[in-house]
Formats: structure tokens, sequence, C-alpha cells
């Protein structure tokens, strides 16, 4: 049975908002794999909370709807518990950079299984507009009318330096790339990273500079770390420079819950039988 | 009434919590019940600690500052300890200590040369020289060290011999007839309650004094098949913790204050998104960093409170490893069927004290498993079931259930909302959850009652000051009343456990008197309040004496 993948929820996106363009491409990914006979019931949609995060109330699939920031650890969770999930995280750049970059590091450290997507439109625009992480120098926001003292930071660079197995960074307005690249995140088996620029139509609008700057990276060896790194500083989220679309880097190494001692379930009878047996070690 | 009491002192890192628990074990397989504390500062090496182990023919939870025996390791030791002590028997390691003024001591440097034994099995030379001098028959020693001892028993037992041999007997402890008990610590019994209870997960950032259940429960992860994670900060083990909840794992998390601010925005994402979870607090003396390995009761209103908005929780604070097994069970289990966060409260003198308990005598307070979905239907999550506002629980990955989690308002689909109405009614709907939560607490020993049931002066109290309040309290004929679960309070069975009380002393170790201004809000103002907030638990002597310069008043 085939389940209409959008709720009847209003849309409250603004007009031209790359918010759409990661909807759609996520429901036709979700249309295909229904299609290729994977159960939607096994896929789980983590969100943080800005804009963005509105995505888990217009998806119809299993959804959590979690904090500003806490993402990844709520996915981490749901993960370990039960495996056979598909697990994606959606998260505004103020919450994979500002208030959950521990969560984002760590994540990438331990290559959980789960694939981010950052909705990186370099400005917090629920909260009407005010810089982000990833704003460039000199940002005049609301909480900075004087712009910004302070460089961004680039979070590809900082994925590579993190230990993320698959990094990737797509652009709303190129959807079949960015569809592309997601996929291959869900297909990736470790962290997959996948930073996407988008435009906030109502306060940041990059459209025309994102247009003339970026290309696709052809002919790039996505196994070679030391020159994803140089692909990746080539354009620092600052200063004037083409920006790369497309994986950077690609690696297979074992997950975190691989790598963690096998858990086996005991019932609760043979258990109680073990909890016995330590009282009776005390004694 | 027989008890005595034990002192073993040394540098940090000389074994003396080991030490002690050697000894602990010597007198529960002599029959005794037995406590133990460890005092030592927040260091790996060199600062004075010392374990004091009581022992005496009826339950004990508490240590008073007399003791009959002092095993000392260093010249420190004999100069902290020794003149508290002017009737002691006392033996020593002749090479720490230099000036002995009295006592028996111990060349444990020749007993390690002759039975060419590393320095590490020095301890059990003392163990076996205070065993000697306590007149505990060999047979108890060989029996502790092979039960208890986890490297190189016979070794030991070897060096302890020695020592054994050359010590003369002193004051002969005389054995009882009681059974050998379970000597566990606070932590380990929630460790066990929540294995019983059902736990699948437990995730922790390690913080003093919760730290020792994380040890316990990774140490033991596979024989309990628990799955034991430690991440990167609370943050994470709290969201860690719900979303392993949310995937249909019995997860727990543990912590101290500290670490349990940082939990409190996930805490009420909890509360909002109906996530069952069982958070272990293990309070320290604070505010902020404060003592990290002193005791204090400070936190009952932090954790009454912690988290923005309104939600039912269940608080549960236990006084002893008997009470701490229920409750860990019953906590994991009301979690889960109010699908509400539960609480255990506990301080660092209960979570790294050591206790006898008999397994035998722990009831099962039987609470019912939580209402699954039928799988009827299509799924809502927040469904608002007639029956206490529970809706029947699917956890995602579940087939034909579309399961939406949400911590902002939302409606019973999890879908978010601003609509007034609507806000109200699902507020309502969580709150129903307290209400029948409380309705089934009610026939749940929620108020423990103890000392002269019938005296018209009661003290007051909660957590692990339970037991010295129980030890005067029996001595002066007064009644006890302690509020086990803090939240939903219990005010039948408070009110029930007041009749009668003319007189109502509170005893809490903090400094403001927070169960008295909690008692209030019930209608109940107490009398009079003895207050410690110095880190140190109250030994039965200083309460005693507290309570009889209040009586006098």
């Amino acid at each position: 049975m085939t389940r209409n993948l959008i709720t009847p929820v209003q849309n409250t996106w603004c007009p031209g908002c790359g918010n759409f363009s990661i909807q759609h491409t996520l429901k036709d990914i979700l249309t295909d794999m229904e299609k290729e006979g994977r159960s939607l019931d096994d896929v789980v949609l983590v969100s943080g909370i800005g804009c963005h995060a509105k995505i888990a109330d217009y998806l119809n699939i299993n959804t959590v709807y979690t904090l500003h920031g806490r993402t990844i650890p709520v996915a981490t969770g749901l993960k370990l518990a039960n495996p056979d999930l598909t697990v994606i995280c959606c998260a505004g750049d103020g919450d994979a950079y500002a208030e959950g970059l521990d969560h984002l590091i760590f994540a990438a450290k331990r290559n959980i299984d789960l694939t981010m997507i950052v909705h990186n439109n370099r400005v917090y625009g629920l909260t009407t507009g005010q810089y982000t992480p990833t704003s460039p120098l000199g940002f005049k926001g609301k909480s900075t009318p004087s712009g910004t003292a302070e460089y961004p930071f680039n979070p590809l660079e900082l994925m590579l330096a993190s230990g993320a197995t698959y990094i990737a960074r797509g652009y709303t307005r190129k959807m079949s790339q960015l569809g592309q690249l997601i996929r291959q995140g869900i297909a990736h088996k470790g962290f997959a990273f996948i930073d996407v620029l988008q435009i906030c139509a109502s306060f940041f609008n990059m459209t025309e500079y994102y247009q003339s700057h970026v290309y696709d990276l052809a002919g790039h060896d996505t196994r070679d770390f030391g020159k994803a790194c140089t692909r990746a500083r080539e354009w620092d989220y600052n200063l004037d420079a083409p920006i790369a679309l497309g994986t950077f880097y690609e690696q297979v190494l074992p997950t975190f819950d691989e790598r963690l001692p096998v858990w086996h379930h005991i019932l609760q009878d043979e258990r109680m039988n073990r909890v016995r047996d330590l009282f009776e070690a005390a004694k | 009434m027989t008890e005595l009491s034990v002192l073993v002192g040394g540098r940090a890192g000389d074994g003396i919590s080991n030490a002690g628990a050697m000894i602990a074990q010597l007198f529960n397989h002599m029959g005794y019940f037995v406590y133990m504390y460890t005092d030592y500062p927040s260091l790996i090496r060199g600062g004075h600690n010392y374990a004091l182990v009581r022992a005496a023919d009826r339950p004990v939870g508490a240590c008073n500052n007399h003791v009959d025996y002092l095993v000392a390791l260093n010249q420190e030791t004999v100069a902290l300890h020794l003149p508290q002590c002017p009737d002691c028997t006392v033996v020593a390691n002749e090479d720490m200590v230099k000036s002995l003024p009295r006592g028996q001591a111990v060349p444990v440097n020749a007993i390690l040369k002759e039975e060419a034994a590393p320095p590490i099995t020095g301890n059990s030379a003392m163990i076996g020289a205070f065993a000697k001098a306590a007149g505990i028959p060999w047979e108890i020693v060989e029996k502790v060290f092979h039960r208890h001892m986890q490297k190189a028993a016979d070794e030991n037992l070897r060096v302890a011999k020695r020592a054994y041999t050359l010590v003369q007997t002193f004051r002969p402890i005389p054995l009882l007839s009681g059974p050998a008990r379970s000597l566990l610590s606070g932590n380990e019994a929630i460790g066990l309650g929540l294995a019983a209870g059902g736990l699948d997960t437990y995730i922790a950032y390690p913080m003093t004094p919760s730290s020792t259940l994380l040890h316990f429960l990774a140490g033991n992860a596979e024989q309990l098949g628990i799955r034991v994670i430690h991440p990167e900060n609370e943050i994470a083990v709290i969201l860690m913790g719900l979303g392993s909840a949310i995937a249909g794992a019995k997860t727990a998390v543990g912590t101290s204050g500290g670490g349990f601010c940082l939990m409190t925005e996930g805490l009420s994402f909890a509360g909002m998104a109906e996530i069952p979870i069982v958070i272990v607090v293990s309070q320290r003396t604070g505010p902020s960093t404060g003592l990290p390995t002193y005791t204090g009761q400070a936190d009952l209103r932090l954790v009454l409170h912690a988290g923005q908005g309104e939600f039912p929780r269940l608080v549960a604070a236990p006084a002893d490893p008997g009470e701490v097994y229920l409750w860990s069970t019953a906590a994991l289990r009301l979690a889960w069927k109010y699908q509400i966060p539960a609480f255990i409260l506990v301080d660092k003198t209960l979570s790294e004290g050591s206790y006898s308990v008999d397994p035998d005598r722990l009831p099962d307070l039987q609470i019912s498993e939580p209402a699954l979905w039928d799988g009827q239907g299509t799924y809502r999550r927040y469904l608002d079931a007639p029956k206490g506002g529970i809706s029947p629980l699917a956890f995602t990955g579940r087939k034909n259930a579309t399961v939406k989690i949400n911590s902002y308002a939302h409606d019973e689909d999890g879908i978010t909302t601003e609509e007034a109405a609507l806000v109200a009614k699902m507020a309502d709907k969580r709150a129903r959850k307290g209400e029948e939560l409380r309705e089934e607490l009610n026939r749940l020993p929620c108020i423990s009652t103890g000392g002269k049931k019938d005296a018209p002066v009661a003290l007051l109290c909660w957590g692990s000051v339970g037991n010295a309040c129980g030890e005067v309290a029996t001595d002066l004929d007064l009644r006890v009343i302690r509020p086990v679960v803090l939240s939903p309070f219990p005010d039948r069975q408070f009110a029930d456990a007041c009749a009668g009380v003319e007189r109502l002393i509170a005893v809490e170790e903090n400094a403001t008197g927070q169960l008295v201004s909690l008692v209030k809000e019930y209608g109940r103002n107490l009398d009079d309040t003895i207050l410690k907030y110095d880190g140190r638990p109250f030994s039965p002597e200083e309460l005693k004496r507290r309570v009889q310069e209040v009586l006098t008043l």
C-alpha cells in the first residue's frame, strides 16, 4: 500500500524557500523506496527546531520533531535501539553548527549510521534574521546590526577533520543532483553528511551569488582524503570563490553500532536469574 | 545490642575502599548486618581516605564517630583518628606508621618479602592482622578471601595468614547466628532494580557520585543483557535516551546535580512528547561543583521543578538499597506505563555506601505492563484515551504505524498546533496521566513509617537520612515519617502517617528545609528543623544530640 507522503497540514514556508526543494527531493526518494518494496515504516525523519524542521509536520512518515540542536543524539538513540531503522536527520545550520555542534562532531567521530541533511541558509529565519556559524564576516543581522565580528567556519572541513565517512554539498536549485547526493547518503553505511546550500527568500537571498559560483565536482577522487580537503577549502563560506557541489569524500569504515559490543537481548526470566546471581555474589 | 565499628584509613590510592569492603564481608559472614561509609576527597592519589565499617545485630545504615578498631595504613590515620577513639584496638602498618602510641605494628614489607608477594597484597596483611586482633576465626577469613578477592586469593591469603599469626587477639568479636546477606551499594541496587524492571539501555556521562552505577552496569552489561553508552555530555545522554525509548528500548540515564542541569531541556521534551525515561540523580554537596565526593540533599526542589512548562513526573527517594531496588524497578515500570519521566533521587551516602540486603525479603510492587497499540486502524501517537489520558504506545518502526513525536504543542496525531482549545485539551490529557499515577501510587508504600509508630513526636525526613533517623527514633521513642515518593506527593498517605503527631521535627541535609516547604504546601507545618549541610551525613550520635537539644526547647 502506498501512502500519501504529504500531510494535509498547511505549509507556512515563505514562497521561494529552499526548504520546498529538500521536501520534494525527500518525497521523491521515499516514493522510490516504496516502489522498490521498502517499507516506510522503517524510516524515521528527525528534525531540529527552525524553519526547516516544519518538514516533520509536512511529511507523512515517522518523525521526531526534537529540540534545537538535538537531532543527532535522538537519531543515535533511535538507531541503536532499532538498527533496522533508516534514520534521516534534517537540521538547520543554527541547529547543526551552533546549538548542537558537539553532537555533529561526535556523530562523525562515531560513524553512526545515519544521514544528516543540513538546511544551510546561513541565517536564522524563524527568529527573523540573525547570523549563524556559516554567515560571512560582517553579516548584518538583527543581533549584529553593525556586522558580525567573526569568520564563518567551513562545515565540510570540520566534518573531514571529525571522521565523517560521507561528505557532500548540494544546492536547492540543483534538485536532481541534490536527490542523488541524499540517495547516496542514505545508501552509505555510516555517518553521511550533506551540507545543502539553500537560500532564505526573506532574510538572506543568495540566489544570484550561488547561481554564478557553483560548479559540479567532476573527475574528483572521493576516496582521496587530501584532495577532499583541498576541494573543501576552495570556498571558505566567506570570500569570493568557486563553490563545488557533489560528493567530496567517501570511505567505508565500521559503524558505531558495529563496533559496540554485541548486544544480546535476554528474556526477563533469565535476566532475573542473573540478577539473583549478582545478589548472591554480593554475599 | 551488639555493635562495633572499624575505621580503615590511608592515602588515596591505598585501596581503602576495597580493604573496608573485605572487612565488611568478614562481619557479614559472622552474621552481622553491616554498613560501610567511605570518606575521600576528590583526587586520585595522596589525600586522606577512610572507610568506616559498622556491624550490628540489627539493620544499620549510618555510622557513628565512635570507633572500636582502627586499621592504620599511614601515619595520618593515627594522627587524625586515634585521639577520637581512646579505647580502640589498633593495628598499623609498621612501615608507614613510624610513631604509634599504642596498638600492634604489622611488618607489612617484611611479610611481603617473605612471601615474595607484590605490594598490592599488602592490605591483605592488614586485613589478616585486624581479623586476628578482633578474634575472627581463620575459616571466615579464608571464605571471604575466596569469595571476594578478585585476583590471587591464595597469594593474598598467605600474606594475610602471616600477619594473622603475628598479631595478638585483643578484643574478640562474638559470632552471631544470622546468615550472610548481600552487601550492596545504593548504585548497585539501582542497577539491579532497573534490570529487574526490564532495562534495555543505560546511558550516562561520568559524574560522582553516580559514576559507580555506570561502572556497575557497564561491567555487567553482557550478563544482564543491557547496552551501556557513554556519550559526549549530559545533553546527549538524555536525548539519546529519549531516542532510544521512542524506538522501544527501556532506557535510563544517570547523573548528579550539575549534569542534571544540562538534562533539563531534554526532561521537558520527555514531558511534552510523553517519552518514558528513568533519570537517576545522585546528589552531592552543591551549589555548582561543590564538594564532588560528599553528600547532600539540596536538589529535591531542583528535581521536582526542573524543566520548562508543567508535566507529571515521578520522583522516588528511597533510603537504603532494598528500597532502592524496589523503587528502581517500579520507577522504570511506572515511567513506561504513564509515558513520563521518572526519577530515582539518591545521594552520595546511599550511592556509595554499602548495606546489608536480604534479597529474599524484597517484595515486588506489582506494576502492570504499558498499554501497547493493538494495531487496529490508524495509529495516533497522542490519542486522548479516556483512561487517564494514556495513549496506546507504538514504537518507531512498528508495522503500519506512523509515529509522530513532537516537542511542540501538538494534536493527537503529533502534528504541531497553536490552536487554543487543542493546546488546553492536550495539556489536560497530560495532567490526567499525573492524576492516574497518583491513584495507582495510593496502593503502594509511598510513605515509610518507623520508630515508635504511635509516638506524638515524629521526625520527618527523606532519603538516606532515614537510616540515622530510624536509629535515633528507636532510641528516643519517637516516630519516623519518611515520604519515599515526593512527586506526585502522596498527601493522603502522609496525612494518615501524621495522625496523632503533636510535634513534627524535620531532619534534612540541606540549608533551607526543602521537604519542610513541600509538606507545607500540603497543609502541614513543621515545629522544628534540624539541618546539616557540611557534606557529611548525620551520624546517629550527632543527630540524637541535636534532637535532644530540640526536645528540651
